[in-house]
C-alpha cells in the first residue's frame, strides 16, 4: 500500500486549517465591533436550545435503571446461548445455571433490601 | 443450523482444582451477600467475619495445596488458556489472601468505634435527620465484608489471568467493590464520597485506556492472548506502531492501579478519604494485584520487545520515585505522607520490574509483600489515634505521642524505620532485593535515582518520630484508642513480619525465587 494517493487530501487539510486559521484571527482584527442582545441568539436555526434541565426525579428510578441493565445484560448472554444450546449441552447448560444462579443471588439480596418496593 | 457456526464452537477445558482459590473467593462472596439478605441484622455481623475469614484462610490452604503439588513447577493454562496457574500467579494470590486476611481483621474491629469505622447507609444525606437517627443508633455496616471478598477474589483473578479481557474484566471486578468501599466512611463522611467519586470517575477513565490498548493489540497481533501477542511481536511483518500504542495504554490503565507518577494524582485524595481499614487494603492488596498484572503483560507478552518500552518505562519510575519523594515531604496529613510513600514505593516496584530477568520477577514479589505487612500495620496504627471527631491525622496532632503511648509509637517508629530502609527491617530487605535485580539487569540509573530518593523519603518518615518523641504534646491532644482483639492482631502481625523478613529475608525470597517462572 502506497501512501502517494493521499497526499492530496492531507494538502487539502492543511489548506483547510490555514483558512480556518486565517479567517479567526483576521476577522477580530479588521472587523468593527457592534454588540447587541440578538447576536448573542442563535442564528437562524430553530427553536432556543433549552438549557433548563427536565427537572429532578425520584431517585427510585436510579434502582430501576440498574436492574434494568442486570436482567438486559442476562438477556444478552441467553440468547445467544439458547440459539446454540444444542451444540454447547451439558457443560453449556451446567455454567448457563451457575450464571442465572449468582445474578438471582443478587437479586434475592435487592428483593429482601426492599429494592423492589416503590415506597 | 449453520455448520461452520457448529464447527467454530469449541467447549474450553476447565480444570476446576488449579482455579477452586479463585472460584472459593467469588463464590464465598456470593454466600455473603445471601447471608446480607436473609439473616437478621444482629447475626449478620458475627456471620461475615467468619464467612469472610474461612473464605480466605480456604483459599489460601488451596493455593498452598496447588504450590506444594507443584502447579509452581509445572504450570497449566485452563478455561481455553484464559488462566494461566504457575509460580508468580500462586505467590501473588497467596499474597493478595494473606494481606487480605490482615486488612479483613482492621475491617471487622468494632470495638475502637462503636459500630466500626462504616457506616451503615452511605446514602443517607450527611446531616439529615435520618443520619442524626444513625449516628444514635449506630447499626454496623456489614455489607463490606462481601464487597471486599468480591474484590479479593477479582484481583486473584487479575494476576492469574492469561488474556487481555480476562484481565480486563478482573480489573472490573476488583475495583467496582473499591470504588464502594470508599465512600463509607463513618466520619468525614462527605471526604470519603469525594474520594470515592474521583476514584471512580479516574478508574473508570483509566479503564478506557486499558480497553482502547486491547483494541489496538488485537489489532497487531489477532488475538488477545498474552503469547500470542508475545509471538506476533517477533514474527509479524507489521508495524510495530500498533503494539506500541496498545501497550502504552494498557500501561496507563495498569499504572494508573499501581499509582505511578503522573498517573497518581487520585492516590492522596482517595487514600486520604477512603476509611482507613480500606485504605490499608487498597495500600497493600491492590498494589499486588496492579503489580502482579504488570509483572505478567510485561514478562509474558512484551518480553522481546523490552529494548524499546524499558526506556520509558523506567522514566515513569524514576518521576513515580521522586516525584513521590519530594512531595512527601510536604504533607501535614499523616495518610496523606503514607500515600506518597506508597507512590514513591511502586516506584521502587517498579524498578525491580525493570530488571526484565528472574530475580527481577522474585525481588518484584518479595518487595510487594513485605510492603504490604508494613503499610497495613501503620494504617492500623492510624485507626487508633483519635479525638472526638474520630481520627486524628494531622500530623500536628501526633506531636508528644510518644509520651501519651510509648507502645503505639515504639511500633510505629519501627514501621517507619522499616519504611526508610533501615536494616534489621523488612524495607531494607525489600529494597536491597529490588535494587540488586535492577543493577543485576543493567538498570543502574534506576538504582541511583532509587537510592537518592529513599534518602529523601526518609527525612519525612524520621520528622513523625522526632514529632512523636521530641515535643510536647498539645493540651487538648488526642487519646489512644486501646485496640480491640482484631487490630491487635493485625498490628501484631504486620509488625512480626516486617521484623521477621529484615533478620531472616531467605524465607520469603527462596518461595519468590522458585516461583520465579511464568508460564507462557
Amino acid at each position: 500500500m502506497s501512501i502517494a494517493p493521499y497526499v492530496p487530501i492531507a494538502g487539502l487539510l492543511v489548506l483547510g486549517a490555514l483558512f480556518a486559521l486565517f479567517s479567526c484571527t483576521i476577522a477580530p482584527l479588521v472587523g468593527p465591533k457592534r454588540f447587541n442582545k440578538a447576536k448573542l441568539e442563535a442564528y437562524e436555526c430553530g427553536i432556543e436550545p433549552a438549557p433548563v434541565p427536565a427537572g429532578r426525579f425520584p431517585i427510585r428510578f436510579y434502582l430501576t435503571a440498574m436492574l434494568f441493565i442486570v436482567f438486559d445484560i442476562e438477556i444478552i448472554f441467553l440468547y445467544p446461548w439458547a440459539v446454540s444450546f444444542d451444540m454447547l449441552g451439558t457443560f453449556g447448560f451446567v455454567e448457563m445455571l451457575l450464571f442465572i444462579v449468582t445474578v438471582f443471588i443478587a437479586y434475592a439480596y435487592v428483593w429482601r433490601r426492599g429494592g423492589l418496593d416503590w415506597d | 443450523m449453520n455448520p461452520v457456526l457448529a464447527a467454530d464452537i469449541t467447549l474450553p477445558h476447565i480444570n476446576y482444582g488449579a482455579i477452586a482459590p479463585i472460584l472459593i473467593l467469588l463464590g464465598m462472596a456470593c454466600v455473603g451477600v445471601l447471608a446480607e439478605a436473609f439473616l437478621p441484622r444482629t447475626l449478620r455481623y458475627p456471620v461475615q467475619v467468619l464467612v469472610s475469614l474461612v473464605a480466605q484462610v480456604a483459599g489460601l490452604a488451596t493455593i498452598i495445596g496447588l504450590a506444594l503439588s507443584n502447579y509452581a513447577k509445572k504450570p497449566t493454562l485452563t478455561a481455553g488458556d484464559a488462566l494461566a496457574v504457575d509460580g508468580p500467579g500462586l505467590f501473588l494470590q497467596g499474597a493478595v489472601l494473606v494481606l487480605g486476611i490482615v486488612a479483613t481483621l482492621l475491617i471487622a474491629e468494632r470495638s475502637v468505634e462503636r459500630g466500626g469505622a462504616f457506616v451503615a447507609q452511605a446514602a443517607v444525606t450527611a446531616g439529615s435527620e435520618a443520619d442524626a437517627e444513625q449516628a444514635r443508633r449506630q447499626p454496623s455496616q456489614t455489607e463490606i465484608f462481601p464487597l471486599s471478598l468480591f474484590a479479593l477474589g477479582g484481583m486473584m483473578l487479575f494476576v492469574s489471568a492469561n488474556d487481555l479481557l480476562t484481565m480486563f474484566v478482573a480489573l472490573e471486578v476488583f475495583s467496582l467493590p473499591l470504588y464502594l468501599m470508599c465512600a463509607l466512611a463513618r466520619r468525614r463522611r462527605l471526604l470519603s464520597q469525594e474520594a470515592a467519586v474521583k476514584y471512580f470517575l479516574l478508574g473508570a477513565f483509566s479503564s478506557a485506556f486499558f480497553v482502547y490498548g486491547i483494541a489496538m493489540l488485537y489489532g497487531f497481533a489477532g488475538s488477545v492472548k498474552f503469547h500470542d501477542i508475545a509471538v506476533a511481536a517477533i514474527s509479524s511483518g507489521k508495524s510495530d506502531l500498533l503494539m506500541f500504542i496498545g501497550l502504552a495504554m494498557l500501561a496507563i490503565g495498569l499504572l494508573f492501579k499501581a499509582a505511578a507518577v503522573p498517573f497518581h494524582v487520585w492516590t492522596p485524595d482517595v487514600y486520604q478519604g477512603a476509611p482507613t481499614p480500606v485504605t490499608a487494603l487498597m495500600a497493600s492488596c491492590t498494589k499486588v494485584a496492579a503489580f502482579g498484572g504488570i509483572l505478567r503483560i510485561f514478562y509474558v507478552a512484551f518480553l522481546d520487545s523490552r529494548w524499546d518500552w524499558r526506556p520509558v518505562i523506567g522514566v515513569i519510575a524514576v518521576l513515580t520515585m521522586v516525584i513521590g519523594a519530594i512531595l512527601a515531604v510536604t504533607q501535614t496529613d499523616i495518610k496523606r505522607l503514607l500515600a506518597y510513600s506508597s507512590i514513591a514505593n511502586a516506584g521502587y516496584v517498579l524498578t525491580g520490574v525493570l530488571a526484565m530477568q528472574k530475580d527481577g520477577i522474585s525481588s518484584s514479589l518479595f518487595y510487594l509483600v513485605t510492603y504490604g505487612f508494613t503499610v497495613l500495620a501503620a494504617f492500623g496504627l492510624v485507626t487508633l489515634v483519635r479525638d472526638q471527631d474520630g481520627e486524628a491525622t494531622h500530623l500536628s496532632r501526633w506531636a508528644g505521642l510518644g509520651r501519651k503511648a510509648p507502645v503505639l509509637a515504639g511500633v510505629f517508629t519501627f514501621l517507619m524505620l522499616s519504611f526508610a530502609g533501615i536494616p534489621l527491617t523488612s524495607g531494607f530487605t525489600g529494597k536491597f532485593a529490588v535494587f540488586s535485580a535492577a543493577l543485576g539487569g543493567g538498570q543502574t540509573t534506576l538504582v541511583i535515582f532509587g537510592v537518592l530518593s529513599s534518602v529523601l523519603l526518609a527525612f519525612p518518615y524520621l520528622r513523625v518520630v522526632v514529632l512523636m518523641y521530641l515535643q510536647e504534646p498539645a493540651a487538648d491532644a488526642p487519646t489512644v484508642a486501646v485496640p480491640g482483639a482484631l487490630t491487635s492482631a493485625a498490628l501484631a502481625i504486620g509488625a512480626i513480619v516486617t521484623l521477621l523478613l529484615g533478620v531472616w529475608p531467605s524465607v520469603l525470597l527462596d518461595v519468590a525465587n522458585s516461583a520465579a517462572q511464568f508460564v507462557g
